[in-house]
């Protein structure tokens, strides 16, 4: 029992820890890849296994698991390339840990178009991450197009965040 | 462990359990009709010369000669020929032609008199055109079904057509007569006599259910052909209507199968591991158009509909997509975002001699090239999503509809109705509606629950 709460208690320290990197100025040069300190996730036997969703968004921060886009772009800029550090951190820690980039539209788009275009900025955040270091061969990509969207209004807020790449490790 | 499950994953295309998971039972193929009178009186003018809107038909039950049981009706071949002429008078109350009066309203003829109607009987009831009818049950479980135009003022017979139909198709029947009497009087094609494939959608926005369903042009013989376990998308009729092209994500991956009517069987349209969208057939039915993302980056493909090599149509760097082919089957339109946004492009059959037909501001997406070859229709994206119509040269931009978000134009057998879906701001509940190529006449189509992606297939064969 007791371990158990430590475990959990670890687990949130890990999270709050990504919090405060994801805060950090932009113009700060990404920690090496191959520095493992900077990622202090000790495996534990009742948290979630590695390379469950639960692990990886521990380990990395939720907010750092989905890149957003602007309107009809796949770009990845300075913010977007931030997460997808963080995220290649923990793909370069963890070499056997297969995940999928889902792209995803808002709703002010055309069926067929939007998921071409989800397919693109999947393949834009896999693009990077494999500049990164990370084997294609371990990133799979799937576009939903606009059939997935996590915000419900019809509204410029609900769009942007509706334009994204989700990752998603393979169980 | 992982490796191995990912490899196997990216090499093997779907295996046929998994294909065929998401597919309710097989929806029967329709039955022949068989055509029996060839139309008569066609030296004949019709008499009336005002506005065709304004057009009054009577159209009483059919006669039977004797009422036998049948399986289109639980109460026999007289209570049929009813039915018959209730379904003709709604197909051309509910697409806004002329001023039908249905058998409910009228009285109901006799068997003798289909041939020689009783024009005293008719006369006061202001209808410039009568319609008369007849239904048999034949001996073998089939019935033939007469359908006869009469011009009132000049009290003779405009033309006139038979059809055997099996019982199930009695529908047909009816359509078939709504074709004639239309084709008669306007001048047009035929378009009733045809079915509707869509999405059928439930849930809420965020886990919207994604059916493929199909429906007779009235709505009629609603059948649903996935179960809804997995997201199925944009549907396509074959001209010859035995088998459906659409995407589904069933493995996990979207990718384009065709779904066989009959036996229920649906087979990879390109076995490969890239993502497949926007099926589409060519006119004669030997071709299939898709688009393929590689590395990200969506082309238009055509292969074979008996399947073998695929030809690479477009290779820009931006997202090429859709297609849809002139009647002739020598040119394409489809979608690019080659200039910096989604605009409408036009190339030959072989992928040769690309260039932009759009040039209108905004966006402009879905090109779908009328059946008559005289427009294209497509969705303009200015602000609002609107259906709109161009000439195959991107001339005359015309605007069909005004809403929030209209999209995806599917033309009538006839080149003279556009249907569409519409989404609704907030809720994201779609339905599907039509409009008339001069802007006229837009209204929902009943369907049993939300619809998209609609595709009208050709008439019947």
């Amino acid at each position: 029992m007791n371990t158990r709460f430590a475990a959990i208690m670890l687990l949130a320290g890990t999270a709050s820890l990504a919090a405060c990197q994801k805060k950090a100025p932009e113009e700060l040069p990404p920690p090496p890849m191959d520095n493992t300190d900077t990622t202090p996730v000790t495996p534990i036997a009742t948290g979630p296994g590695v390379g469950s969703q639960q692990h990886f968004t521990d380990a990395v921060g939720m907010s750092n698991t989905v890149i957003y886009f602007d309107t009809d772009r796949f770009n990845v800029d300075s913010e977007d390339a931030a997460k997808l550090q963080r995220q290649a951190q923990y793909f370069a820690q963890y070499p056997d840990v297969m995940f999928t980039v889902e792209g995803h539209c808002d709703e002010r788009g055309t069926r067929d178009y939007n998921l071409a275009l989800g397919e693109r900025r999947a393949n834009a955040a896999k693009n990077y991450l494999t500049s990164l270091g990370i084997p294609a061969s371990r990133i799979r990509t799937l576009s939903y197009g606009k059939e997935r969207p996590v915000a419900l209004g019809s509204d410029e807020g609900s769009w942007a965040q509706n334009r994204r790449a989700a990752t998603v490790t393979i169980n | 462990m992982k490796k191995l499950f990912f490899a196997s994953f990216a090499l093997i295309a779907a295996p046929l359990a998994a294909q065929n998971q998401d597919l309710g039972q097989p929806v029967p193929e329709g039955g022949e009709v068989e055509t029996i009178e060839e139309g008569e009186g066609l030296s004949v003018n019709v008499s009336f010369e005002g506005n065709l809107d304004d057009l009054g038909i009577a159209i009483p039950g059919f006669a039977t000669d004797a009422n036998v049981p049948t399986p289109a009706n639980q109460n026999g071949t007289a209570a049929l020929g009813k039915e018959l002429a209730r379904v003709i008078t709604a197909d051309l109350k509910n697409n806004g032609l002329f001023k039908p009066t249905g058998p409910d309203a009228l009285p109901q003829p006799g068997f003798g008199e289909i041939t020689a109607p009783n024009f005293g009987t008719w006369s006061n009831r202001g209808a410039e055109m009568l319609v008369h009818g007849y239904v048999r049950g034949r001996s073998d479980g089939k019935l033939t079904v007469g359908c006869y135009l009469y011009d009132m003022a000049l009290q003779s017979q405009l033309v006139r057509e038979g059809w055997v139909v099996p019982a199930a198709d009695w529908r047909r029947a009816a359509h078939k007569c709504a074709d004639l009497i239309y084709s008669r009087l306007s001048g047009e094609s035929p378009f009733f006599d045809s079915r509707i494939a869509y999405i059928a959608e439930t849930g809420p926005k965020d886990n919207r259910s994604k059916r493929l369903a199909i429906m007779d042009s009235d709505g009629a013989n609603h059948r649903f052909i996935t179960t809804g376990r997995s997201t199925a998308l944009t549907p396509r009729y074959s001209p010859d209507y035995r088998q459906l092209l659409y995407l589904s994500y069933v493995d996990g991956n979207p990718r384009i199968y065709v779904y066989d009517i009959g036996t229920g069987k649906q087979t990879l349209v390109v076995q490969n591991t890239d993502p497949t969208f926007a099926p589409r057939w060519s006119p004669d039915g030997r071709h299939v158009l898709y688009s393929m993302a590689v590395g990200g980056n969506t082309d238009i493909y055509r292969v074979s509909a008996r399947g073998g090599r695929s030809e690479r149509l477009t290779d820009t760097p931006g997202i090429d997509i859709g297609g849809s082919y002139s009647p002739d089957g020598r040119q394409i339109v489809f979608e690019s975002d080659r200039s910096g946004s989604q605009q409408i492009y036009i190339m030959n059959a072989d992928g040769s001699n690309q260039r932009r037909l759009s040039f209108f501001g905004g966006r402009a997406a879905t090109p779908e090239w009328s059946p008559r070859g005289d427009q294209v229709a497509f969705t303009h994206i200015a602000g609002n999503f609107r259906i709109a119509v161009m000439s195959p040269a991107g001339r005359n931009l015309r605007y069909l509809t005004n809403s929030w978000q209209d999209e995806a134009p599917t033309w009538a057998p006839n080149g003279r109705i556009i249907q569409y879906f519409r989404t609704e701001r907030g809720s994201g509940r779609t339905s599907l509606w039509q409009v008339d190529l001069t802007g006229e006449n837009e209204r929902r189509l009943p369907t049993p629950v939300d619809a998209s992606d609609p595709a009208w297939g050709p008439i019947l064969p």
